[in-house]
């Protein structure tokens, strides 16, 4: 009998499975539906919404300084940066520019939330491939960045530091002093790090060659952030369209071309290091200037269409606003780094095994909050 | 940081003219030069601008829905990785009980979800989209929350 | 009574014995005498049980940084008591959809199983239940009616995650008990014998048997420890219950005590293989260069558990530290790598004796 012929006698069937939205290890409430025929994948859809909010329709009733409150709540890993990015968004319709000192210590803070989301992320790649002990390695250098934002910015998670105009108060007179302590400890404990995943035979081959992600398909599904840098696509916005202080310090653009889930892993590692660079850069001549800029009390934008762009620590976070000259805007939208790199999960993981889309879901690091907004 | 080679607006506007007709252009109000396209040319409009050597516009960064008070419609986020200009292309609809629109997914993959989410908050209809299903709310859900004419005592806060 | 408590006796098997006999009638004392020793194993393995559990929560801290449970007792000595004492007193949940026989035999397919391995060990020169003289084949044997159990439980819990979880734990489990059983056989040809207390004798005269046998023992004993820890479903090898994919596998639909069958039994088995490594390779209850030679049963009681002791640290060293292979990795590991190696050493030890080059 030839393998068709057997394969039709021994008929296996496909079943349903879901994965999630409550999973010991989903990034939050994402439910996958996945069609599998034994451990092989054939579909999967993401089903979304376990925790929309509507945040875009609140928008349109809330004032510009009450949006800022509702964007850390999206990626909230990166709330600082989201923070920025409405900011950034509201300053450039009102035509206002702030001073060097904002820029400068916007620039530092955003470094510090993407080095504290990345290890998060470092920590929980490690627990979902079995490796249970880097959680516990990543979590305790995170503790030591959120404590430097307790006592700067008053809160751990969601920071809310940035406002139209500037930030909410000055910082805290032992942030640079405990920054670069922060610096000089995570200097040491970083390649400890790489040396516990990166050199790691068992990991390597559960990363290697899985969920391979070519850069047409990364251009064309919009896909950005660490994960396009994975796979070749030159998508930093920090470099291409720079905002704050991002265009006078001197930081590589990391780029793979493998496109597989062991490189997209490899750029978030060096991410790291340009990060620390770059705070180390900026935090010894912090210039001085005015904290906020005099905003009036109730912001109205001109009329007009307004975009800006930052960059998370997952991606390209968009801001579009349309004001129509009100005190409230009349359309906000985000365009999520997160809801695209999603739309190319089911892409690359038609023929992968289970245990691949658990780590090619680990290397993508989603936020769903983020993603459902 | 403007890169000499990027194309000027004017350029672009006159390369984008001949895609179709009654294309009307605008750069007030907005950053990025502005394109409305009549719904009927939009697909045959899209994939000209992506295949244009001159222009190549292979990376759409932002796919809105929008509600216009009258008109209903989609904004395009247009941008070329390799030449460095960015363009927006509306389109909009008049019909609000019926709205529809063609999909551009086949020439950027990422407007699979982003005409989704467009279809799921606002009811705009996509021709040719693979498999056009309500996303963030549920299947059963009634009425599309990004208009502005949804109403919904339950769930909303009107200050 | 008075002789127990006064001076501890040389040989504690021989007055019991001998004190039993004197008051009963030669069946009753036999009848009393196994239960005495089926009470001392269950004994035993409820201890060993608990207290491995404890063990395996302060060696996981103190490899992430953290202190384990430090609450319940001094260094948290009672906690898994606490445990024992809270499942037992769980209500036992289960579908109305699964297949009720199978779904209440299987827990005690894993826990008899455990139990007869740990009754052939020689834990001393006189403490070993059952000296037969298939020993190893015994053990063998034993072990892989593990399997039975986990398969039955994951198919009779009428769920999915279950399913493919027994499913893969029944392959992986099949795949390695060849790499297992091909080392033990590599230290048999060496030992000559397939029965416990010979095999700790020939050690006693000949030095332990990982030392005879140099290279080739060496390349069984990592072979073992490889395939030792993948029949217990350990991680590396854990994806039987790796939570990050399915739940919990095959023991999902389990809870209360059923669940902490299971559960001990997982870290039972850990003992057993220890056991194994530790009986075959370096010497049971011998001292190391013969220190305390002919002191009896206290001291080769505590040589074995800290031989033992300290290949289960190793065990859990592995778990915490490496991630976990995909199934497909797993099988290649065995089917293309291990059971060639493990071959060809067998040839290896059987050339180095027939050539006279063990130490």
């Amino acid at each position: 009998m030839t393998n068709q012929e057997v394969k039709n006698k021994i008929k296996t069937e496909e079943y349903f499975i879901n994965m999630g939205p409550q999973h010991p290890a989903a990034h939050g409430v994402l439910r996958l539906l996945l069609t599998i025929d034994g451990e092989i994948i054939k579909n999967v859809e993401p089903d979304l919404g376990y925790i929309h909010r509507s945040i875009e329709k609140m928008c349109e009733r809330d004032s510009y300084q009450q949006i800022v409150h509702l964007t850390d709540r999206m990626d909230y890993l990166s709330s600082n940066i989201n923070n920025e990015a409405v900011c950034l968004t509201v300053e450039k319709a009102l035509e206002l520019e702030v001073s060097d000192r904002v820029k400068v210590i916007r620039t530092i803070i955003s470094e510090l939330t993407r080095l504290a989301s990345h290890q998060l992320w470092w920590g929980v790649m490690g627990m979902d491939l079995g490796a249970l002990t880097t959680y516990f390695y990543a979590f305790r250098d995170r503790e030591m960045i959120n404590d430097i934002f307790e006592e700067t910015c008053g809160a751990r998670l969601t920071m809310n530091y940035n406002i139209p105009g500037g930030l909410m108060f000055d910082i805290h007179p032992n942030f640079v002093q405990r920054t670069k302590d922060f610096i000089t400890h995570f200097k040491t404990k970083l390649p400890e790090y790489d040396r516990l995943l990166t050199g790691n035979v068992i990991f390597e081959k559960r990363t290697k060659g899985v969920g391979i992600l070519t850069k047409e398909d990364a251009i064309s599904f919009g896909v950005s952030g660490p994960v396009a840098r994975g796979s070749g696509f030159a998508s930093d916005v920090r470099k291409h369209h720079p905002y704050s202080a991002y265009d006078r310090v001197d930081f590589k653009e990391i780029l793979f071309t493998e496109g597989d889930t062991y490189s997209r892993y490899q750029v978030r590692m060096a991410e790291m290091w340009e990060s620390m660079s770059i705070i180390e850069q900026l935090i010894d001549n912090i210039p001085e200037g005015a904290i906020q800029e005099t905003t009036k009390a109730v912001i109205k934008l001109p009329k007009g269409e307004f975009y800006q762009r930052v960059e998370t620590a997952r991606g390209e976070l968009g801001v579009y606003i349309n004001s129509d000259g009100n005190k409230n805007p009349y359309r906000v939208k985000f365009r999520s780094p997160g809801f695209s790199n999603l739309s190319v999960l089911n892409h690359i993981s038609k023929g992968v095994k289970i245990a691949d889309l658990v780590a090619t879901m680990a290397s993508f690091d989603f936020v769903i909050p983020d993603i459902d907004r | 940081m403007l890169n000499q080679k990027i194309m000027k607006n004017e350029d672009l506007q006159n390369i984008i003219n001949g895609f179709g007709t009654d294309l009307e252009f605008s750069t007030e109000a907005s950053e990025f030069l502005n394109v409305v396209v009549p719904k009927e040319q939009l697909h045959s409009v899209c994939s000209q601008l992506k295949s244009n050597p001159d222009l190549k516009f292979n990376y759409a960064f932002c796919i809105t829905g929008m509600d216009w008070g009258k008109e209903l419609g989609v904004i395009y986020h247009l941008e070329s990785t390799e030449l460095k200009h960015q363009l927006v292309v509306k389109v909009m609809t008049d019909d609000r009980e019926n709205p529809t629109l063609d999909s551009v997914h086949d020439i950027w993959q990422t407007a699979d979800f982003h005409e989704l989410e467009v279809y799921d908050f606002f009811g705009i209809k996509f021709n040719n989209h693979p498999k056009l299903r309500r996303l963030f709310l549920t299947p059963d859900w009634d009425g599309f929350p990004l208009r502005k004419d949804y109403v919904d005592e339950a769930n909303m806060i009107v200050k | 009574m008075n002789l127990l408590i006064m001076n501890i006796p040389l040989n504690i098997t021989g007055t019991i014995h001998d004190w039993i006999n004197s008051i009963m009638p030669q069946t009753a004392a036999n009848i009393t005498e196994w239960v005495l020793i089926a009470v001392a194993y269950l004994a035993l393995f409820a201890v060993a049980g608990l207290y491995l559990v404890l063990l395996e929560r302060k060696v996981a801290a103190w490899f992430q940084l953290r202190l384990g449970p430090n609450r319940v007792g001094p260094w948290g000595l009672f906690q898994t008591m606490a445990d024992a004492l809270k499942l037992v007193s769980k209500e036992l949940t289960s579908n109305d959809r699964i297949d009720k026989f199978l779904y209440n035999l299987a827990p005690y397919f894993v826990i008899v199983t455990s139990l007869t391995a740990m009754a052939v060990f020689p834990y001393s020169e006189q403490f070993q239940g059952f000296d037969i003289n298939i020993g190893v084949f015994f053990l063998f044997a034993i072990s892989s009616i593990g399997v039975i159990g986990i398969l039955v439980a994951g198919w009779s819990s009428n769920n999915k995650f279950a399913l493919i979880g027994a499913m893969r734990s029944g392959l992986q489990t099949i795949s390695y008990e060849l790499s297992v059983g091909l080392s033990i056989l590599t230290m048999v040809l060496l030992s000559g014998s397939l029965q416990l207390s010979e095999i700790v004798e020939v050690q006693r005269t000949g030095g332990w048997l990982i030392w005879q046998g140099h290279i080739p023992a060496i390349i069984a004993f990592m072979i073992f420890m490889i395939a030792g820890t993948a029949e217990t479903n350990r991680a590396p090898f854990d994806l039987v219950e790796a939570e990050s994919e399915l739940g919990a596998g095959f023991h999902t639909e389990y809870s209360g005590m059923k669940f902490a069958y299971f559960f001990l039994a997982e870290f039972i088995n850990m003992f057993i293989i220890a056991s194994i490594a530790v009986v075959l390779f370096f010497g049971a209850w011998l001292s190391p260069f013969g220190i305390t030679e002919g002191i009896t049963w206290f001291p080769e009681v505590l040589w074995f558990l800290i031989k033992v002791l300290l290949i289960i640290f190793l065990m859990m060293w592995f778990r915490w530290t490496f991630p976990r292979l995909r199934v497909d990795q797993l099988l290649t590991l065995e089917w293309k790598y291990l059971l060639p190696l493990n071959l060809v050493n067998l040839l290896l030890m059987a050339i180095v004796i027939w050539l006279n080059w063990t130490i």
